[in-house]
């Protein structure tokens, strides 16, 4: 992969160390959630499908760094590592996902329906390319708004063949509304390769770009990289340009769903692509070696994270479930 | 109170509300029309008529003109809701939840229980249905049937101009998506409307006639045919409590119930096919709820279970008609 950008061009950028602490807490955060999840969906306890996000921090981090509360995303069922990123309350989270009542949102959504409009996040969605016209919606709200906010749609190559997003793409550039797409190509659209499915050989910014708006491409598995082009293009969105697109290419660490054999897996792709391109590990690797973080203070990230989840699932796991009586609230503000 | 037509009063409304509440967007296919055109914006002045004068008035950040992508539409008014304002949505043509069916149902009906209750998706989706044009199979239907079916949404039908102006401010004033049915054949109809605020509360029928010896339940456009089917039954001496449900969701089911605990006999009147109807729902909860005061088996007045035809004489066949209804009022009256 080229975009290795310098460490120290970040800095540069407007980065200061507690901002890199920061984003790896983040990231570190959602690759901890994620793998917790991968081991506690096997003991049964957790209802329904999960979509794990791991490997794409760097994209999701990269991304939202650059946003405010009142910056709106919209996500996808891959969501976590979005609502992690855009500053979901982790343990509400985590009750969400075991379907408790005080969840984030009181067990009627789980994995693939969390929303918090308090950080600007109107929601994951379980239908793959539903979210790409309501960033658009968001975005012209901002555009009325005045404040030079955007609405941001978190899409992948899968949802990037909807024909929803083909009519998003275009509104947004019709309107001229500050809406960003940022596809994160992980290459599989379920279990079919991107290669196959996206019918410009997998390119998916050039497809953005047909539909007449700027379309950047980033490392989506390198954090400096991501964060870096996407303050170039937000730069240009927030200035009143209109629509843009951003394709990060990154890689899914897990199967499709928990529970997906990944019998499409070439040999040693996953080994591969765990060695190549974890985002966690270039991120250690590069900070430390530019001297801009120690280990240290890296590893007591790592361990107020570990100990963040560990709370995070042993307080889902005593947190009561729904009242049965409650099923009928919350249809409608007022009927 | 002014006289004007329904057509008239949702402009109106339109206006007004959109001047009290700088949140108020309209966007869709032609709301304003003529965009990249030599003629220019508002050359037409919206397909319907319905939004004239909102372009010249609010201007090219509230008033939106799209391109034909109705789940863009749909799916950014949703957006735009959540992100709090209050989009006004309008599908050309009711036919065309088919191509933006999602965004109505897996997304702004069910954001609020999704998310926990933690969010409010008030947007009003105007969608212009209904048979008698000889618009044929994918531009006359009542969808209505198939959306009141959808938790989440509300389903409204006015069939007066005061109504239209009572009901689509309630629409803007509240928090919840609200599917706003226009009948096409409805827009011309002429009628006093209030002056000043005027909201018709959801959930509460309007009893258009008392009559006390058949119960007929039903809405939009079929509460026209069935005043008239009223007109010659009083020629008769027979009296019908005719009841407009003016929302299908919420329903009044007490006004059902009430009249059909006095008449014991009912008759449906709903302008689309049978099956899983907003005819055999009604039917339905009468037969559940108010069993011991029936002295009739309800009777449905429907469409038949086929495609909306094209032909005067065929779409004539499969309408709901004056006459099927006075038959079947005679009909319920008969059963011993």
């Amino acid at each position: 992969m080229d975009g290795q950008s310098n460490p120290r061009e970040a800095k540069g950028n407007g980065m200061e160390p507690t901002d890199l602490i920061g984003a790896y807490r983040r990231m570190q955060t959602i690759r901890m959630f994620e793998e917790r999840l991968h081991d506690e969906i096997k003991t049964g306890e957790i209802p329904g499908f999960t979509h794990l996000y791991c490997g794409q921090e760097a994209a999701a981090v990269g991304v939202c760094d650059h946003l405010s509360v009142d910056d709106y995303i919209v996500s996808t069922h891959r969501g976590h590592g979005h609502c992690i990123a855009k500053g979901c309350d982790v343990k509400a989270m985590m009750k969400e996902i075991y379907g408790r009542a005080d969840g984030l949102c009181k067990g009627r959504g789980g994995s693939m329906h969390i929303a918090d409009l308090s950080v600007g996040m109107l929601g994951a969605n379980g239908i793959v390319g539903a979210g790409a016209p309501q960033a658009v919606g968001a975005a012209i709200a901002a555009k009325l708004n005045g404040k030079g906010r955007i609405g941001l749609a978190f899409s992948g190559d899968g949802a990037c063949n909807q024909g929803t997003t083909f009519e998003a793409l275009n509104l947004a550039v019709v309107l001229k509304v500050p809406a960003v797409f940022v596809f994160e190509n992980n290459h599989y659209s379920e279990h079919t390769g991107v290669a196959y499915a996206v019918g410009t050989s997998g390119d998916i910014a050039s497809r953005a770009e047909a539909f007449g708006m700027k379309a950047w491409r980033a490392n989506g598995s390198d954090y400096f990289d991501t964060y870096k082009v996407m303050g170039e293009l937000l730069d240009y969105v927030r200035a009143g340009n209109g629509p843009a697109a951003i394709e990060l290419d990154t890689e899914r660490f897990y199967g499709h769903f928990e529970g997906d054999p990944q019998r499409y897996r070439g040999p040693g792709e996953l080994d591969r692509i765990r060695t190549e391109r974890d985002a966690l590990v270039s991120f250690r690797t590069r900070v430390v070696e530019a001297q801009i973080l120690g280990s240290t203070e890296l590893d007591s990230v790592d361990s107020e994270v570990a100990q963040l989840i560990e709370e995070a699932v042993a307080e889902a796991r005593a947190a009561p479930p729904p009242d049965p009586a409650s099923v009928t609230d919350d249809v409608y503000v007022e009927y | 109170m002014a006289v004007m037509n329904i057509r008239e009063a949702i402009n109106a409304t339109l206006h007004s509300e959109m001047e009290r509440d700088s949140d108020i967007i309209l966007l869709g296919e032609d709301v304003v029309g003529g965009a990249g055109t030599a003629g220019g914006q508002e050359s037409i002045g919206g397909i319907w008529g319905t939004s004239g004068g909102l372009f010249a008035k609010f201007g090219p950040d509230r008033v939106l003109d799209t391109p034909i992508s109705e789940s863009a539409i749909i799916g950014a008014a949703a957006g735009a809701a959540l992100a709090g304002k209050r989009p006004v949505a309008e599908l050309m043509f009711a036919d065309f939840i088919g191509v933006s069916l999602d965004q109505l149902w897996n997304q702004m009906g069910k954001f609020r229980y999704m998310f926990g209750g933690k969010t409010k998706c008030p947007a009003v989706v105007r969608m212009i249905y209904g048979a008698g044009m000889n618009a044929a199979a994918q531009h006359s239907q009542s969808v209505y049937s198939l959306m009141t079916a959808m938790p989440g949404l509300k389903i409204v039908l006015p069939t007066t101009p005061a109504d239209a102006k009572g009901l689509l401010t309630e629409a803007l004033r509240g928090d919840d998506p609200v599917m706003f049915f226009e009948h096409k054949a409805l827009y011309g109809v002429k009628g006093e409307v209030p002056d000043g605020e005027h909201r018709q509360r959801f959930g509460e029928a309007r009893m258009v006639r008392e009559g006390g010896d058949v119960t007929i339940v039903t809405c939009g456009r079929m509460v026209n045919f069935s005043e008239k089917a009223c007109d010659k039954l009083a020629g008769d001496g027979i009296g019908v409590d005719l009841i407009d449900l003016r929302t299908t969701s919420p329903l009044d089911e007490e006004a059902i119930l009430d009249s059909v605990e006095m008449t014991g006999r009912l008759v449906v009147v709903d302008e689309s096919p049978p099956r899983c109807s907003l005819a055999s729902d009604i039917a339905a909860t009468v037969a559940a709820k108010a069993f011991t005061s029936l002295k009739a088996p309800p009777i449905m007045v429907t469409a038949p279970h086929t495609p909306v035809p094209f032909a005067r004489e065929l779409e004539r066949a499969w309408l709901p008609s004056p006459q099927k209804i006075e038959d079947a009022v005679r009909q319920v009256l008969g059963f011993r």
